[in-house]
């Protein structure tokens, strides 16, 4: 293996080390529009680029509905293509993220997670991106600065081998605003890592000579991308699609294992990453920053004797339910941290999906759901304590409230 | 006054370049006599280079896709409604940057030498996209937006738009017993684009396909963005004959519903028979000749309608009048 040499330390928020990642990743054409907690990440470029430092095409759109069609249309044109946003930018794209995924077109956005309105509010949740998971976008959560740097890099390589857009999350403000010490490898080693963006290549009809050509907007080799698609073959087109989500699982494995072997950090086993699970009786799952409090509470719940354990799930979409399953499977009890509301449902996202997960399972543990951290509240270890506490005292009573709201005034 | 083109175009020439860059293969989908497929064409003909064609969802591409078909001959693509000027802004970003760094300079198999063309109706123009296309402008991207301008939304069944003009009858603007047909006036579009100061704007009438050609082929070239309103027939919506597809966009300028004119860098300029109607203002045919071959103003000629005649009249009178100041008559 090549030796690059040393990985930098540097002091960079969140936004920082996702522009540096961007820097680094040969991208094309990066299309965005600001909003706050995403700002730095578009001035940091536009200052790289000003700078003399990258060369890339920047176009500085009107609107995040604006800012997705022109990374597609670059990304069609042949482009590798990146934007950020967050909140209600996310909620604007809301269309467009569906034909992006829907074209299997490899868009990779950043979202710097913020609540979504109304009333208006700047801070952290994770209601902007759990809105668009269903949307065919390959979603991956980020713990703190440094993952969000080796994420966006990873981002490009999956994107293009499962030709799916990936999303990419970091905390808004926890993460994206707040210093930390992120090794960013040398501009080399990450260049050879991603590559340039290869086109992927699709047969021609027999008629036209069976030749391999690029599948791109292209005069050599006119191809039609977008057509009306009527009851006749949508539904075959959607059920490939999920086969390509479902596909793109050992794509985005292997992008992990190669890029552990440039940086140390393959952040395995992926998916979700356990914590002192062992032997656990009673284990918190959750999301990005947040569980880096959870683990510290389970190293002090730990010192007083308590079975406890975290998992950090990373890939939220395609949805990692074998894994959480046979992980779960026999602990006495769960509870999952959501950062965001499912209106009228039997919890949040994150909990459905894990319950979901866990039916089949002939030793399934008791999921109960905590609600946590809505427009930027803070989770303090007090009151994951109180959660681990509540979660060992556990009795399984079907009459008991499953979701639960933790830290907020009643 | 602004330069005239250079380019001139030749009938036998251009029947001799349709055959070769024919975009639209027959066998599409659009009614009979519709304008928009001979709108495409005249684009073609008017190419100096292979073309990327964005269609802004609407009759054109509804009616040339259906998978598994297609009618296109060049590179195409479809996003959505709003946002086909949004597309060729990355489109154009990134045949800057990968043509910059000649990415694929040794693959014979990619061309990036290309014009790009944007395709929309009145609905994903003078409505719901003007904001991707006045910010696409704002930047400066050099693509060129073909308006191709049925006046209501006739792919979802002939609902008004922007560019609906005043009386017309359209399904949410019915013929009832209280309001008869669109009570407002046609957005001025053009003033719109023209204010986004772009190198050029022009509108064309398949009628006349020299000056479309010419004008279409001065948009081609511009330097920067280019925006062409073309009139477009639509037998359905208007309710008018297939086989009078031509002769009403020659009456919309005839009688200055749409005169023809173009804007190279914020001078005006009449072009075609509208500057024979300047000079002898009484070649102006009155409205009802337009009119009267169309169903959704048929309401208007009845007896108390006649002030609805007279109000159009008046308001297209007014136009033309600032029109002419403009382009210095």
């Amino acid at each position: 293996m090549q030796d690059y040499g040393e990985q930098a330390m540097m002091a960079l928020n969140g936004d920082e080390a996702v522009a540096w990642a961007v820097k680094q990743s040969n991208v094309d054409v990066v299309a965005a529009y600001p909003i706050t907690p995403q700002t730095i990440i578009v001035e940091k470029i536009s200052e790289f680029i000003h700078n003399g430092e990258v060369d890339l095409e920047f176009v500085k759109v009107e609107s995040e509905h604006s800012a997705l069609s022109a990374s597609w249309g670059a990304a069609l044109a042949g482009a590798r293509a990146f934007t950020a946003t967050a909140a209600n930018g996310l909620a604007l794209m809301w269309e467009i993220l569906y034909i992006v995924a829907s074209t299997r077109t490899p868009v990779v956005m950043t979202v710097a997670n913020r609540a979504l309105s109304a009333p208006i509010n700047i801070h952290n949740d994770h209601s902007d991106s759990m809105g668009a998971r269903d949307s065919g976008w390959i979603q991956i959560y980020s713990e703190d600065a440094q993952e969000a740097y080796d994420n966006t890099i990873m981002a490009f390589r999956i994107a293009e081998e499962a030709m799916l857009p990936v999303m990419i999350t970091l905390d808004g403000f926890t993460i994206s605003h707040t210093l930390q010490n992120v090794s960013v490898l040398p501009d080399e080693a990450i260049s050879n890592f991603v590559g340039i963006r290869e086109i992927p290549r699709i047969k021609l009809p027999e008629i036209h000579g069976e030749k391999e050509v690029p599948l791109m907007l292209n005069p050599k080799y006119p191809v039609s991308i977008g057509p009306l698609d009527l009851y006749d073959y949508y539904f075959e087109h959607k059920v490939q699609q999920n086969e390509a989500m479902k596909a793109s699982i050992p794509v985005i494995e292997k992008a992990h294992k190669e890029y552990g072997e440039i940086s140390g950090r393959s952040y395995e086993p992926v998916h979700m990453i356990p914590y002192r699970t062992e032997d656990a009786d009673v284990v918190i799952l959750g999301l990005s920053s947040a569980m880096s409090v959870v683990k510290k509470v389970v190293d002090q719940l730990r010192e007083d004797g308590k079975k406890v354990g975290a998992i950090r799930l990373r890939v939220f979409r395609p949805f990692p339910a074998d894994i959480i399953r046979k992980e779960l499977s026999g602990l006495t009890a769960v509870g999952v941290l959501d950062r965001s509301l499912s209106f009228g449902a039997e919890g949040g996202p994150v909990a459905l999906e894990v319950r979901s997960a866990l039916y089949s399972s002939l030793s399934k543990p008791a999921v109960y759901n905590y609600i946590y951290g809505l427009g930027g509240r803070e989770l303090s270890p007090k009151l994951i304590a109180k959660a681990f506490n509540e979660l060992l005292e556990v009795k399984v009573e079907p009459e008991n409230p499953t979701v639960k709201y933790l830290g907020v005034r009643e | 006054m602004a330069t005239q083109s250079v380019w001139r175009p030749n009938i036998k020439e251009l029947a001799r370049r349709e055959l070769k860059t024919r975009p639209v293969e027959s066998g599409h989908r659009l009614c009979a006599g519709c304008g928009a497929g001979i709108i495409i064409r005249q684009i073609a003909m008017a190419a100096r280079k292979s073309i990327v064609w964005i269609n802004a969802t609407g009759c054109v591409e509804v009616a040339t896709t259906i998978f598994p078909y297609t009618s296109w001959n060049v590179p195409w693509a479809h996003n959505a409604f709003e946002n086909a000027a949004a597309v060729a802004s990355g489109v154009e970003a990134a045949r800057k940057k990968l043509s910059r760094v000649g990415r694929f300079a040794n693959d014979p198999d990619v061309e990036l030498d290309y014009d790009i063309v944007v395709l929309g109706g009145d609905g994903g123009t003078y409505d719901i996209g003007i904001q991707s296309i006045s910010g696409a402008f704002e930047r400066r991207h050099k693509f060129m937006y073909v308006l191709y301008d049925n006046e209501a939304y006739m792919n979802t069944g002939i609902q008004r738009s922007g560019g609906t003009p005043f009386g017309a009858r359209t399904t949410t603007t019915p013929v009832g017993k209280v309001i008869k047909g669109k009570p407002l006036f046609k957005k001025p579009i053009m003033d719109i684009i023209v204010a986004h100061q772009i190198p050029y704007a022009a509108t064309i009438s398949s009628a006349y396909w020299n000056d479309a050609i010419a004008k279409l082929r001065k948009g081609f070239e511009a330097d920067g963005p280019a925006f062409i309103h073309a009139f477009s027939t639509c037998p359905l919506g208007w309710g008018s004959a297939p086989e009078d597809t031509v002769k009403i966009m020659r009456l919309a300028v005839e009688t200055c519903v749409f005169p023809l004119y173009e804007v190279t860098n914020r001078e005006y300029r009449l072009t075609g028979p509208s500057i024979s109607i300047a000079k002898n203002p009484a070649r102006k045919k009155p409205i009802e000749e337009y009119l009267k071959l169309q169903g959704r103003f048929r309401h208007m000629f009845k007896p108390e309608n006649k002030w609805m005649i007279d109000k159009f009249q008046g308001w297209i009178d007014k136009q033309w009048e600032a029109l002419l100041k403009r382009a210095g008559y």
